[in-house]
């Protein structure tokens, strides 16, 4: 191997090019494209050999590459319609464009870093309240067990209107993520808690039903909502976290 | 509640600081105390001269538009002695897209892949849960793409009061 470095240690194939460049010490207006070329796929060769997957994303860099090489290497087709003499367009211009814009992403996340560093010296007065999201990856607490929340829901749709004759109106197509929104306007209205039936309007249909449940454990799952149950059997409440 | 007097109302504040679980802002605090924000502010600067002047092992910080209070970074070592495991500071690929985020925002998912070269739907739902970035809306294309931004709980993590203080980017 010509150099070494640490595998799979990039963000993706333009931080692996702009790795290349700089230690190559290249020019990035003037990158000899031949040369980081075969730079790159000697890279790519390198990590097959030792079974490192290489994404599609490497690939695709890899045949944009050498689309760039061929066009770099092929005298330009003749201009037509005896135009002024424009100087062809440079192919690789495109490249170096996104290169510095991913580099300028990437010092901005290096700033980012240190910031993070300084903040973590700075620790605030650690979480006692479970019913707070503070980012760390715990699972939430569940104040309701989820059987408890299937039994809601069994008495919901019992209560549902199932008699034959109901009139099929238009089915209106609602998303569960739609029904996350329209939840957590409901509870900014009421910062008390609302009890987990009122999420479910008597004349909802069964699939209205089934996405709203869907809608409440997806925003348990990422802490926006909290359910309790205040006393057993009594009423599930749905609080704002 | 009977009206504060002033020492009482900046212990009263004292007091919420130290039992808040996120930044309080001055407009959360003048609810709280039924003071004035001018008064509430002033008793906030008060508050943070004393922990400076008497050396405490906190301080009064502001993130986003919140207070609150925090250790003093000299005495991390003991911080650290106490919790074993520090929290983690996130990977290399989330602050990238963190970054194109925040200067960018607000921006789909295929815009943030066209800067990084790589995919980030993962990454975007990781994002997502720990609540640094949050959809904002949609973009008025086909197929109407999530928009995504940055979050009050961005500022926090990285001890930021708003976007301006983000450096410039290189040109």
């Amino acid at each position: 191997m010509s150099y070494r470095v640490k595998l799979d240690a990039f963000e993706g194939p333009l931080d692996l090019l702009l790795h290349l460049i700089e230690k190559e010490e290249i020019d990035i207006y003037d990158i000899p494209i031949a040369h980081i070329t075969q730079q790159y796929l000697q890279y790519l060769a390198t990590m097959q050999e030792l079974d490192l997957e290489v994404t599609s994303d490497f690939l695709v860099m890899a045949a944009t590459l050498l689309e760039i090489k061929a066009r770099w290497l092929l005298p330009s087709p003749p201009a037509s319609g005896g135009e002024e003499n424009v100087p062809p367009a440079d192919p690789r211009e495109e490249l170096v464009e996104r290169l510095l814009e991913y580099k300028r992403y990437k010092e901005a996340a290096e700033y980012l870093r240190q910031r993070e560093e300084q903040m973590r010296h700075c620790v605030p007065r650690p979480v006692t309240d479970i019913l707070v999201a503070d980012g760390l990856n715990q699972m939430p607490q569940l104040q309701v067990s989820l059987p408890e929340l299937i039994k809601a829901l069994r008495d919901v749709l019992a209560r549902m209107n199932q008699s034959e004759e109901a009139m099929e109106l238009e089915r209106e197509k609602i998303t569960v993520a739609q029904k996350m929104g329209e939840i957590l306007d409901q509870i900014a209205i009421n910062r008390r808690g609302l009890a987990f039936s009122e999420f479910f309007s008597p004349r909802a249909s069964k699939l209205e039903v089934v996405v709203t449940f869907l809608a409440l454990l997806e925003l348990i799952r990422r802490r926006r909502v909290v359910v309790r149950q205040g006393q057993l059997f009594g009423p599930i409440m749905v609080y704002p976290v | 509640m009977s009206v504060l007097f002033p020492e009482e109302a900046k212990a009263a504040i004292e007091c919420l600081l130290f039992v808040a679980v996120k930044p309080l802002s001055i407009a959360e605090l003048t609810e709280l105390v039924g003071l004035p924000a001018d008064d509430v502010q002033e008793l906030l600067v008060q508050l943070g001269q004393e922990y400076n002047r008497n050396k405490h092992g906190f301080h009064l910080t502001r993130v986003g538009n919140g207070y609150r209070l925090c250790t003093r970074p000299e005495y991390y070592p003991y911080v650290e002695k106490l919790n074993k495991s520090g929290p983690t500071g996130l990977s290399a690929a989330a602050l990238e897209t963190l970054a194109i985020i925040a200067y960018k925002q607000p921006i789909t998912r295929g815009e943030i892949e066209l800067i990084r070269g790589v995919k980030v739907d993962r990454l975007l739902t990781n994002l997502m849960e720990r609540g640094l970035i949050k959809e904002v809306g949609r973009k008025e294309v086909p197929g109407r793409p999530i928009l995504y931004g940055t979050t009050e709980q961005f500022l926090w993590h990285f001890g930021l009061r708003d976007l301006a203080e983000l450096p410039e980017l290189e040109e």
